[in-house]
């Protein structure tokens, strides 16, 4: 098997590699802490420290988080690389810009959002559940989980799967936004929609009002990291992990492997939508040129470079690559360009386990040098996979 | 009946481009079952190697020039990719993809500082304005240019597989990479040369899409995506199955483009290639084999 | 534990193409009994324990008890008793022993349990351990077990699975005579109410443990019956050029896999 291969390779850098790709499921007492930090940072720290502007900059940032901590979960758990989330945050992003529009519209009395009345059309039928605030909330939740059980259910059970899955991802992402740029008199077409004034009766341009929505995403993004650590701690995470690293026995066990991925692919959706539904709200517009191929790609790389398959590597690399792109961007545009492109190409070629593999290798050698040779173990019994006290109840229960 | 004619030809005319650009992909991706992004980048580095002819030779001549030019510049630029990135992670398929895309990242970021962002504009050679009539229809002479060199580019790549001994290598290679390497191919010989050749129909991809179309450094990602489709379609490292893939998307798109629009055709196509691979994941052309997942 | 039954295979047949890998299989493996598949190199031994799993389609009659086995899909027959191993042992590397077990377990659990985390070691995984003498290692990843360890844990994980026939593809290909013995205790001991089916090339091991034998050639039954029965049986010795040189060969096949793996097993 390649990866026994790789692991027996010797030198620093396939160690790193090696440590990347084994669980990297925090303790309870790391994983709890790390949450409560990354949440009063975002939830104390943020709206005390940043200007208004530098708030609405980490709002956009904590909805990329959002995308990623799905991403986390099914690429770096379940080896399925989600190259198309664009399609599931822009339906949870166009759902809550089509609800805005609507109260909006209704503010001024009207029944069309302005941009309509440029065209003459009356409202598409597709536009009417969008009225109703509780319907637009179930339907950022249900329709990219229905659009994912769909895909990935019927992919998932023929077996397509790796690189297949990954190109199907993106030709959707393709034809999803062919397909909203050619919607020009109902959905505004390539400049998407904007121009918003209230979100569900909050003024939007009140300070107030905007810094309880970035209060409302940063808390959405906690929640969505604890459902994370509960997948990943979960028998359900285990046997994730086991389908992607070998699906076919994971069968001979009794299970459909298909449901297992669909699960996962599913969830990964929902929190790609919520995340879209929040930065219409946070950030103003919604366009398809925030949905593309390449911004889905650009989802993906944060994942990789804080570690794809850890509990903390998403999210933080997510902020850390979108706060980044914002402030060197600004002063040498095409000097970033060059630096993503080549951080990309440098972390996945030799730190496929992303930033996070390097602590856990630095970890594992001190706790090595401390005492404890494990020859060449690849994966460290992993401060990991379970906590001390039912470690021990386990030890016992096993002699 | 015309109308059917006439959507025929126009067809055939997009699953053309979508072959040419698709068919190297099919070589390297048949080759080492790694993805590679920047096949993309590749076709918009043809396109500028066209526009730089122009710039040098006029627009006369300078089309037969950037043909060739533009299959060494691509091959090279391929052969560089596999030497110091691909080669290390063939087994990583899904990393090779995402590592290849920070290549292209970069590549366009290059085609942007050399040349600009704006879209340039690479003319059509005097002896190619006009068009011919073909089954009462209008065919234009670039159209028909392109149909031909898809013809003599697949005519010539079968001919390299089933004749010389690069393509039983490569035959040999893309059906069992162990036990070629255990008859003495040289694997690493076999892979450097692949990817020359399908980097280098990229570039020549690149020279044939200026004909059509406008050259700018984003150029690659809007063809990518079709020339996946055709691939994975078409059934992995199969230049037939790339062949029918790619002119039944095309013919496909051109009928339901007939009667919606060119966007919900795009999205029609996509869900046909979808429901397709539902009922033959390995797409049109596979090989039988009994082993293990 | 869920009734004990026997597998019967009935007139098996297994085709790719055009080319019949299996023509007409039958046999019976009983509760009690170990069962050894043997015959030479495709003959369609593994392919049998293929298509009873339900990896590639075969046609016939097979049946655990009552239930019919062909045309459900893997898991299905999975879930209905019918476990296996494989040439190369596949367990989840990157998961530890106790891991592996847990997942083996689970088809006896609600879906919802997958739910909740681990909390404690299900009897069923203590015995599983203890039987195959891993408890020492529970918590070590799988990956970095020796292959005679990781073919243990994977019978491990059909015990705990609580298969009614055990498939075991070549278990002790590759282990050391100690490992191998110990293997076929082990075997004997989980036999009692299972039906154990061995597909194996050592001979030597399987005149030590083979409660019954059925011997392949070339997609067909060729003899049946005990080790001397079919020892004798002339069939059997003109397709393996006779008895006593294919020991030969297999003394030798066997010492040059013992030094391969020596100092392998450090259990």
């Amino acid at each position: 098997m390649s990866t026994t291969a790789t692991q027996k390779k010797t030198g620093r850098l396939a160690r790193i590699s090696a440590a990347g790709t084994s669980p990297g499921v925090p303790s309870p007492r790391t994983a709890y802490l790390g949450i409560a930090l990354i949440a009063m940072g975002l939830l104390v720290l943020a709206p005390a420290l940043l200007t208004p502007f530098e708030l609405r900059q980490m709002g956009r940032f904590v909805c990329y988080a959002m995308v990623a901590v799905g991403i986390g979960l099914a690429w770096g758990r379940g080896g399925m690389l989600t190259l198309g989330q664009g399609v599931f945050f822009g339906i949870g992003a166009y759902c809550m810009a089509m609800h805005m529009q609507l109260e909006d519209a209704a503010l001024r009395g009207e029944e069309t959002p302005q941009f309509m009345g440029t065209f003459g059309v009356d409202l598409p039928w597709f536009w009417e559940p969008f009225h109703s605030p509780l319907m637009t909330i179930l339907l950022i939740l249900l329709l990219p989980a229905a659009l994912a059980f769909a895909l990935g259910y019927s992919v998932f059970k023929r077996k397509v799967r790796g690189a297949y899955f990954a190109i199907l991802n993106q030709a959707m992402v393709f034809a999803f936004v062919t397909l909203l740029v050619g919607q020009q008199a109902t959905l505004n077409g390539s400049n998407g929609l904007s121009g918003f004034e209230s979100f569900f009766g909050f003024a939007i341009h009140d300070p107030a009002n905007r810094q309880m929505i970035y209060m409302i995403a940063a808390a959405l993004l906690v929640i969505m990291m604890l459902v994370a650590y509960w997948m990943m701690r979960s028998r359900f995470g285990e046997l994730l992990v086991a389908t992607r690293d070998a699906e076919e026995r994971v069968r001979f066990l009794g299970y459909d492997p298909a449901i297992i991925k669909t699960i996962t692919f599913v969830t990964a959706a929902v929190m790609a939508s919520v995340a879209g539904a929040m930065f219409v709200p946070l950030v103003g517009i919604i366009s398809p040129a925030e949905l593309g191929v390449v911004p889905s790609i650009a989802f993906v790389i944060g994942v990789a470079i804080g570690g794809r398959a850890t509990l903390f590597g998403p999210v933080l690399g997510a902020i850390a690559v979108a706060w980044a792109e914002s402030t060197l961007a600004e002063n040498f545009p095409s000097g970033w360009t060059y630096f993503q492109g080549l951080l990309l190409i440098l972390v996945i070629a030799l730190l496929p386990g992303g930033i996070a593999s390097v602590g856990r290798y630095l970890r594992w050698k001190h706790r090595g040098e401390a005492g404890k040779p494990t020859s060449e173990d690849p994966a460290p019994s992993d401060p990991a996979t379970s906590d001390p006290e039912s470690e021990n109840s386990q030890k016992e229960a096993a002699s | 009946m015309d109308v059917v004619l006439s959507q025929l030809v126009a067809g055939i005319s997009v699953g053309s481009i979508l072959l040419l650009a698709a068919i190297g992909l099919a070589l390297t991706f048949g080759q080492m079952g790694v993805i590679n992004m920047a096949h993309g980048e590749f076709i918009m580095i043809g396109a500028y190697v066209a526009f730089v002819m122009q710039g040098l030779f006029g627009s006369g001549v300078s089309l037969l020039v950037a043909i060739p030019a533009a299959f060494l510049v691509g091959g090279i630029f391929g052969v560089v990719l596999e030497q110091i990135l691909i080669r290390h992670m063939y087994h990583r398929p899904l990393d090779t993809l995402l590592a290849t895309f920070g290549v292209g990242l970069i590549l366009q970021q290059l085609a942007r500082d050399l040349f600009g962002a704006p879209a340039v504009q690479v003319s059509n050679p005097p002896w190619l304005s006009g068009s011919v009539q073909i089954l009462g229809t209008n065919v234009p002479l670039t159209r028909l240019f392109i149909l031909l060199l898809v013809v003599a580019v697949v005519a010539g790549l079968a001919a390299l597989m089933a004749y010389t001994s690069l393509g039983r290598r490569i035959r040999a290679t893309v059906l069992n990479r162990n036990l070629a390497e255990t008859s003495g191919i040289s694997t690493r010989w076999t892979d450097r040369t692949t990817f020359f050749i399908g980097s280098g129909l990229a570039g020549v991809a690149g020279v044939t899409v200026t004909l059509i179309g406008a050259t700018s450094p984003t150029m690659g990602t809007s063809y990518i995506v079709d020339a996946f489709l055709v691939v994975v379609a078409g059934g992995i490292g199969r230049i037939k199955g790339a062949v029918i893939a790619a002119f039944s998307l095309g013919i496909l798109q051109a009928f339901i483009e007939y009667s919606t629009t060119a966007s919900i055709a795009k999205f029609i196509v996509l869900i046909a290639v979808v429901a397709f691979l539902q009922l033959r994941p390995q797409g049109l052309v596979s090989v039988q084999t009994r082993s293990l997942a | 534990m869920s009734q004990s039954a026997a597998l019967t295979v009935q007139d098996l047949e297994v085709t790719f193409g055009a080319f019949t890998a299996v023509g007409g299989a039958s046999f019976v493996a009983e509760p009690g009994e170990v069962h050894f598949l043997i015959g030479p190199n495709g003959a369609g031994k593994t392919t049998c324990v293929d298509a009873v799993t339900g990896l590639v389609r075969g046609s016939g009659r097979v049946t655990l008890g009552e239930q019919e086995v062909l045309g459900r899909p893997v898991q299905k027959i999975a879930r209905i008793g019918v476990g296996r191993t494989f040439q190369t042992a596949s367990v989840f590397e990157q998961l530890s022993v106790l891991q592996n077990l847990d997942i083996a377990a689970g088809m006896h659990r609600s879906p919802w349990s997958l739910m909740g985390r681990r909390r404690g070691v299900e009897d069923r995984i203590r015995d599983a351990l203890e039987q195959t003498q891993l408890e020492d290692l529970w918590d070590r990843p799988a990956g970095i077990l020796s292959h005679g360890q990781k073919q243990w844990l994977e019978i491990g994980m059909l015990l705990v699975q609580d298969a009614r026939v055990l498939m075991l593809d070549e278990p002790v290909a590759g282990m050391s005579l100690e490992e191998r013995n110990a293997t076929g205790e082990l075997l004997h001991r989980v036999k009692q109410d299972r039906a154990v089916v061995v597909v194996e090339h050592d001979m030597e091991f399987m005149r030590s443990f083979a409660s019954r034998v059925t011997v392949l050639h070339q997609g067909t039954v060729l003899s049946a019956g005990s080790v001397a029965e079919v020892q004798a049986d002339p069939k059997v010795q003109e397709v393996y050029l006779g008895t006593a040189s294919m020991t030969e060969e297999d003394a030798a096949q066997a010492d040059a896999m013992a030094v391969q793996t020596a100092g392998g097993p450090h259990a």
